[in-house]
């Protein structure tokens, strides 16, 4: 069995670190690049939304590589993802290409089966192998969010932005290449010295969440390098999905602490948002509440074009706007999405933020003197 | 005199304006044709306008907006490279001090600008069609034989503007070729046209968006008065053209620049007007270090690098900030 499961920003590592230590052999796939669009495009329903087009790319590209299973996510509820296996699998045997897809359900649906198809990966190895291979991934997935957090917080304040990201790509790699959580935890201590060290402007940077479906927020192809884009512009990004705490969201049952939780916003999106709509509808409009509270300069929600439930959660931004008197900008994206447009929207918004920051400043200090 | 100089590079037109330091225009503005050649479009510009500057003009702060703008701003050394909104968001609220909302129409985009208290607020810029837009009307004019300038007139001329359904460009002008072969007047096709614009701007654009007045119309399309009309009668209430309407991104850009320069005290970037006698070489090729396959853009100037952008990955526009450092 060579495995393969699709791209979603760094996933890769948590995955590949929890297959291998399972014993299975993984076929990495290339990072996802317009040839995997164009791939994906090709053979997917033109109405389907863009995480699907990628993941088929992703498939046919690890196909190539000689992939002959694929371990994928299913779903339930409203929204689309449920069906993804099913649909990809149906394309791909139309397209002739002979692979196996493993779907996993949500364990919190159907425990009994999740646990059947892990046997069925892993053959005969002992289940505390498979409980030692998740403290494992798990270890992984905490590193890349605490390095990718970093990278978020010092991109608009290093006066070498570039220098910065190589530094992330390095530390990137070498928790990927890493054996043990000791070296994984050493490359995490070694990056945070050496990102200390960079020279720091000293500016007040404007603080933007992200929100939105998890694909398009994490997955930086998806939207078209947001986190970078908004860095490079001198903004502190915070968004609303981490791999740990989504990680320990839906697959700890919530019982572990992690940095970046939002569990807690999710519950801010009643009186707006009051039933479950599918997707990350209702985290959207949440942690949008919860990045209001905490005075953000703006929030920005990222959705694949016709994505149902955040069409839902957009339907809602103007009343919280208003509300909360906070900027809000969307962006539905796909491979048609034009990056000229996106940039000047962004530069727009960021200025329209920098704006309202500047004159509550002005009312604060005015009240002070008033006092 | 001191002034400051704001250039706008849009699809279908190249603006230049000079501001002089109350932020008043000095001499009339300058508007011609991009025709797909911005480098040319800059330069032309340039020269034109140095004939008109005397010897004791300085221009002491440059400003460069539109689609163009990171290109033109490499070209005449722009102190500020600014988004065309916040441009004409700031252009509107120094010829229109209270306005709430701009209506921006141009050559192939379209914006819609919120404004409270001086602010901006909120806006919307078109993401996936182009109706309505400048490009859009021009091919209609000449597809009945009209020139642009007198689109708009004939449109006042109506009766009883016809019905077209304007969702999308296509579909409107199939449609309305269809009411050309029923028999309808002109003036009640293009007034309808004017119509169905004008209800796609608003469903598409102004979506979501709480339209007050003092509402001001602006970019090349607020010339035509069968467009102002329709807007006129869908909003209920009184359209407000500012004088400059056709250049006020351009105006905006010279006014932030006018700001920028005031506020630090810089001197200027500006490499001056020899620019419109030098090479510059635009060229592009595509980068073979990964498969996203990126179209990397180089401009040159008389062979040497001047900047280089359109990679993903940031390793050529870092070789360019390497080479020159």
């Amino acid at each position: 069995m060579r495995i393969t499961y699709p791209h979603m920003g760094n996933l890769y590592i948590v995955v590949r670190a929890l297959l291998v230590s399972l014993g299975l052999e993984v076929v990495l796939l290339p990072q996802t690049s317009r040839r995997t669009v164009e791939l994906g495009v090709r053979y997917s329903p033109e109405f389907a939304c863009f995480p699907f087009k990628l993941n088929l790319g992703n498939y046919l590209e690890a196909h190539e590589k000689g992939a002959d299973t694929i371990l994928m996510a299913g779903g339930v509820g409203p929204c689309r993802f449920g069906y993804y296996a099913q649909v990809q699998q149906q394309i791909l045997s139309d397209l002739g290409v002979n692979m196996e897809m493993v779907v996993l359900e949500p364990p919190d649906v159907s425990f009994q089966e999740v646990k059947d198809k892990i046997r069925y990966l892993i053959g005969t190895l002992s289940w505390w192998q498979v409980i030692k291979a998740i403290r494992f991934a798990w270890c992984k997935a905490r590193a890349i969010d605490e390095v990718e957090g970093r990278l978020l917080y010092l991109r608009p304040r290093v006066e070498d932005p570039l220098r910065l990201e190589k530094l992330y790509r390095e530390a990137l790699q070498e928790i990927d290449g890493a054996g043990d959580r000791r070296t994984v935890q050493g490359v995490v201590v070694d990056y945070q010295q050496k990102t200390g060290k960079l020279k720091k402007q000293q500016k007040k940077p404007l603080r933007i969440g992200l929100v939105g479906e998890i694909f398009t927020v994490l997955e930086p192809f998806a939207n078209y390098e947001m986190e970078k884009r908004l860095g490079l512009l001198g903004v502190e990004v915070n968004r609303s999905i981490w791999l740990s705490a989504w990680i320990n969201e839906h697959l700890f049952g919530g019982l572990l602490r992690v940095k970046y939780e939002c569990a807690h916003d999710k519950e801010l999106a009643s009186p707006y948002l009051n039933s479950f709509v599918g997707g990350h509808g209702v985290e959207t409009v949440g942690c949008t509440v919860g990045f209001a509270r905490r005075d953000y300069d703006g929030v920005i929600q990222l959705a694949p074009l016709t994505c149902m439930p955040e069409i839902v959660a957009h339907s809602v931004f103007p009343a919280l706007a208003k509300d909360y008197d906070i900027p809000l900008l969307t962006f539905y994206l796909d491979e048609h999405s034009g990056e000229a447009g996106i940039q000047t929207r962004l530069e727009a918004f960021l200025d329209l933020a920098a704006a309202r920051s500047r004159k509550k400043e002005e009312q604060m200090s005015g009240s002070v003197f008033r006092n | 005199m001191d002034l400051f100089l704001g250039i706008d590079v849009g699809s279908v037109s190249t603006n230049l304006v000079v501001i002089d330091p109350e932020g008043e225009m000095y001499l009339s503005p300058l508007y011609l044709r991009t025709q797909g050649q911005p480098i040319k479009a800059v330069q032309q510009g340039l020269s034109l306008l140095n004939e008109r500057l005397t010897k004791k003009d300085r221009i002491c702060g440059v400003g460069t907006t539109g689609s163009a703008r990171a290109l033109a701003g490499v070209l005449v050394g722009a102190d500020l490279v600014k988004n065309e909104i916040t441009s004409h968001a700031v252009a509107a609220l120094h010829a229109v001090p209270g306005v709430q909302t701009v209506l921006e129409i141009g050559g192939q985009d379209s914006k819609i600008i919120i404004i409270k208290d001086g602010i901006v607020v909120d806006f919307a810029m078109n993401t996936v069609c182009a109706a309505g837009t400048g490009s859009f009307l021009d091919q209609q004019a000449s597809r009945l034989n009209l020139s642009i300038e007198d689109f708009g007139d004939i449109a006042l001329r109506a009766t009883n503007p016809v019905r077209i359904a304007g969702r999308c460009t296509v579909f409107a002008e199939s449609d309305m070729i269809h009411k050309q072969q029923m028999g309808y007047s002109l003036p009640d096709i293009v007034a309808g046209l004017c119509e169905a614009l004008v209800r796609n701007y608003l469903n598409n654009i102004g979506k979501g968006l709480e339209i007050r007045p003092p509402v001001v119309f602006q970019g090349g399309v607020a010339a035509n008065a069968g467009m102002r009309e329709a807007f006129k009668k869908a909003l209920q209430t009184e359209i407000i053209v500012p004088q400059h309407f056709d250049v006020m991104g351009a105006y905006g850009v010279a006014l932030l620049a006018r700001d920028h320069i005031l506020e630090h005290g810089e001197k200027t970037q500006f490499r001056g007007f020899g620019v419109t006698n030098q090479q510059f070489q635009n060229s592009s090729f595509i980068c073979q270090g990964c498969p996203n396959a990126c179209e990397v853009i180089e401009i040159k100037q008389d062979e040497s690098l001047l900047a280089r952008w359109g990679d993903r990955c940031g390793r050529w526009t870092a070789s360019k900030a390497e080479t020159s450092a």
